[in-house]
């Protein structure tokens, strides 16, 4: 009976028209995109003066997005590699959602950069003249080399599906033709199949130091100078708990997003809320305990350059910011305790206070310390982001969100495969080093009750 | 019928032959442009060897701001920037009451911070120990100025096209900080502000060599640095630095107007 049942749900309904509150949100989002380039080229015309930055605080929001953008990409590496190694059966209607975030945030994380460049022309440099010595360059190698990764991991599991689209009818010529190019000839013999699963454990594996040195480094940048409050060895593993953090909980936005607008109630459940729900909460005890570990230290050792910084933070300039910080997250840990009352709402309603409580942490990182130098050169004052800075930094987030909706258009947003596998009692492939990825009841079916 | 077979037989190597010269050209013309601009940049970037040093001596200075105007025109320093400057502070309460100068500048320090931490090379140490921008490569990260902890660098945040036309090197998004006026010292005259200074208070010289009046000056007189606790190893040095003067001038940055000058009176009181 509930197989029957789950077999007739299974039914993946892969949008073949786009709905008019479809069009609409794409409108929307386009026109913020178009602002935001608009504002873009008028600041690469009169240059990074339409800015609020200064001599003195010469990083803003623009770095602040990198990270943010960077630290949400952490969300494909952690719930698709990880929880498929460790065998979490839950995680296999939300792995395409989690891996297509990280390709999407990696490229408009990327992108924050060129925005910041004074001469974004002459990041060809970087290329040529790179040199090991500066942590900017291990930032790049490691992000272009987490993004190859990531696509490559988007487009494994992706193969088997695009080769069982690619026959639907209603396609237009441009999607068959594309689904047939990056479904590279798949049969779906069991030999194909035990490969991908063998490629996709080995990539799965390798993906994880490479999710974690991505962040490492992107703290170094601040960790490795001598600036007061930014020269803190715990910066790798603050930043790598942060940057998960914060991934799964857009993962947590995109799901509850795609629940409703796709129909996919019947996939994607109050399970898997829950899950992602407990997953957050560990996540947050790790961020409030190296954040206190972070300000203890300063506060209690109280050297005089450092203790002025941490008083901006506390009382002065940006308590705003801090303290808002600190109660979205205080806010978003109780909700997920008590997230039993009504699993969905409250899940999603605290990654949505965690994310933007992510965004005012990297802020609240970078900002201060340049605001407060130990040595005082001019322009002296508080950074206050200008309207171009807003206008891009939302065009960014407009984009971020654009290509996921595109993305989840055209290809299926659910690994169809991977469901249908948990479902299939009679699974052939348990063999091999994927055995542990795909062995195991199916907790999903069991839950479906 | 025999010509297609061998044709697609080619045409298969072709393919592969494209691909493999193609990655060679690349690879050759990447290589060359590499060694192309080490080397342009090699013979641009060479001196004589030395340590080259400013001694600034704060018991002459009376912080008349000569030396931050000769800067600005000698090097077309863009409006809102400076090269050097001098910080004010005053210490005591009325009658006893005394005003503190700190002419500020880069350091051309021994350890760069922003020579470390530059992705691309742009920031540069000559072998006369001069810290020098090569501006025709710098992406504009600004992350030198987010590195170096004296806060002596800026930035090109606006477009100002006379002032590019009357100083080619004063251009849009790229970092600017004194280079000692180099092109005067190549020349053998001493930098601008040290020229100007009417007090006198500015020596620079070479202190690999003992003869010269920075190292003669120095061999018999106490000097400070800045900050010397982050390892930089500053190479301008100042006779008579009070510590609580210039952390009170350090906090106030550009301001030469007397009443925004911090007292460090107040300064220490409020802690």
């Amino acid at each position: 009976m509930r197989e029957t049942n789950a077999e007739k749900e299974f039914a993946y309904e892969f949008p073949t028209a786009a709905g008019i509150r479809y069009r609409v949100a794409i409108g929307i989002l386009g026109v913020l995109v178009l602002a935001g380039l608009v504002a873009w080229i008028n600041q690469l015309i009169f240059g990074l003066g339409e800015t609020g930055m200064k001599n003195s605080v010469n990083w803003g929001i623009y770095m602040t997005n990198f990270v943010f953008f960077i630290g949400i990409s952490h969300a494909g590496t952690l719930i698709s590699a990880v929880l498929r190694l460790l065998n979490a059966e839950w995680r296999r209607p939300i792995t395409r959602v989690a891996e297509a975030i990280t390709v999407f945030a990696l490229l408009l994380g990327g992108f924050q950069l060129v925005l910041d460049s004074g001469r974004p022309l002459r990041l060809v440099n970087v290329f040529v003249l790179g040199r090991l010595q500066s942590p900017l360059l291990w930032d790049l190698a490691s992000v272009s080399v987490y993004f190859a990764s990531a696509c490559f991991y988007l487009l494994l599991p992706l193969i088997p599906d695009l080769g069982a689209l690619r026959n639907q009818p209603g396609l237009t010529q441009l999607q068959k033709k594309t689904y047939a190019a990056l479904s590279s000839g798949w049969n779906n013999s069991s030999r194909q199949q035990q490969r991908l699963k063998r490629v996709i454990g080995i990539m799965a594996i390798l993906i994880i130091p490479i999710m974690v040195s991505v962040h490492s480094v992107v703290s170094w940048i601040f960790g490795l100078t001598v600036r007061y409050m930014w020269h803190s060895s715990i910066f790798g593993p603050y930043f790598v708990v942060g940057a998960i953090f914060s991934g799964v909980a857009a993962v947590v936005l995109s799901v509850a997003v795609m629940r409703r607008t796709m129909r996919l109630e019947a996939h994607l459940t109050a399970l898997h809320f829950n899950k992602l729900g407990a997953l957050l909460l560990v996540m947050a005890c790790l961020w409030f305990y190296f954040t206190l570990a972070e300000y203890l230290t300063t506060g209690y050792g109280g050297m005089t350059a450092e203790l002025a910084v941490l008083k901006m933070k506390l009382s002065g300039e940006f308590a705003l910011a801090f303290w808002a910080m600190i109660l979205c997250m205080a806010s978003a840990f109780v909700l997920l305790l008590l997230r039993k009352k009504s699993v969905i709402g409250m899940t999603t309603a605290a990654s949505a206070l965690i994310v933007v409580g992510m965004w005012l942490e990297r802020f609240t990182i970078i900002v201060p310390t340049l605001t407060k130098p130990l040595e005082e050169g001019y322009n002296f004052g508080l950074y206050r982001p200008t309207l171009t800075e807003w206008v891009i930094s939302s065009g960014s987030l407009a984009g971020f969100a654009l290509l996921l909706m595109v993305f989840a258009r055209f290809f299926p947003i659910i690994s169809l495969w991977e469901i249908q596998e948990a479902k299939d009692p009679t699974r052939e492939s348990n063999i091999g080093c994927t055995a542990p990825l795909i062995s195991g009841a199916g907790e999903l079916v069991e839950t479906n009750v | 019928m025999d010509k297609p077979s061998p044709n697609r037989v080619k045409h298969s190597m072709t393919r592969r032959e494209l691909v493999q010269i193609g990655g060679a050209a690349l690879g050759v013309a990447g290589v060359g442009s590499l060694v192309h601009i080490s080397l342009a940049q090699r013979a641009s970037r060479s001196s004589p060897p030395g340590r080259m040093a400013m001694l600034i001596d704060l018991r002459k200075c009376f912080g008349c701001q000569a030396c931050s105007v000769a800067c600005k025109s000698e090097n077309g320093v863009l409006l809102g920037n400076f090269r050097t400057w001098v910080g004010q502070s005053y210490k005591g309460k009325y009658p006893r009451v005394r005003r503190h100068f700190l002419p500020r500048m880069c350091n051309h320090c021994e350890k760069p911070a922003c020579v470390k931490v530059c992705p691309v090379g742009a920031s540069y140490k000559r072998a006369d120990g001069t810290v020098l921008i090569d501006k025709n490569i710098c992406i504009g990260c600004r992350y030198c100025m987010s590195a170096c902890p004296y806060g002596v660098r800026s930035f090109a945040w606006k477009r100002l096209p006379d002032q590019e036309v009357a100083y080619p090197s004063q251009t849009l998004g790229v970092v600017d900080k004194c280079d000692l006026c180099v092109h005067r010292l190549d020349k053998g005259l001493v930098p601008s502000c040290v020229n100007t200074c009417p007090a006198g208070a500015r020596v620079v010289g070479n202190l690999n060599d003992p003869d010269s009046e920075i190292s003669r000056i120095m061999a018999d007189q106490p000097v400070q640095t800045l900050a010397p606790e982050l390892g930089t190893q500053p190479n301008v040095y100042y006779i008579g630095l009070d510590q609580d003067a210039a952390e009170a001038s350090l906090e106030s940055g550009v301001r030469m107007i007397p009443a925004q000058a911090t007292n460090v009176t107040d300064r220490l009181g409020s802690e």
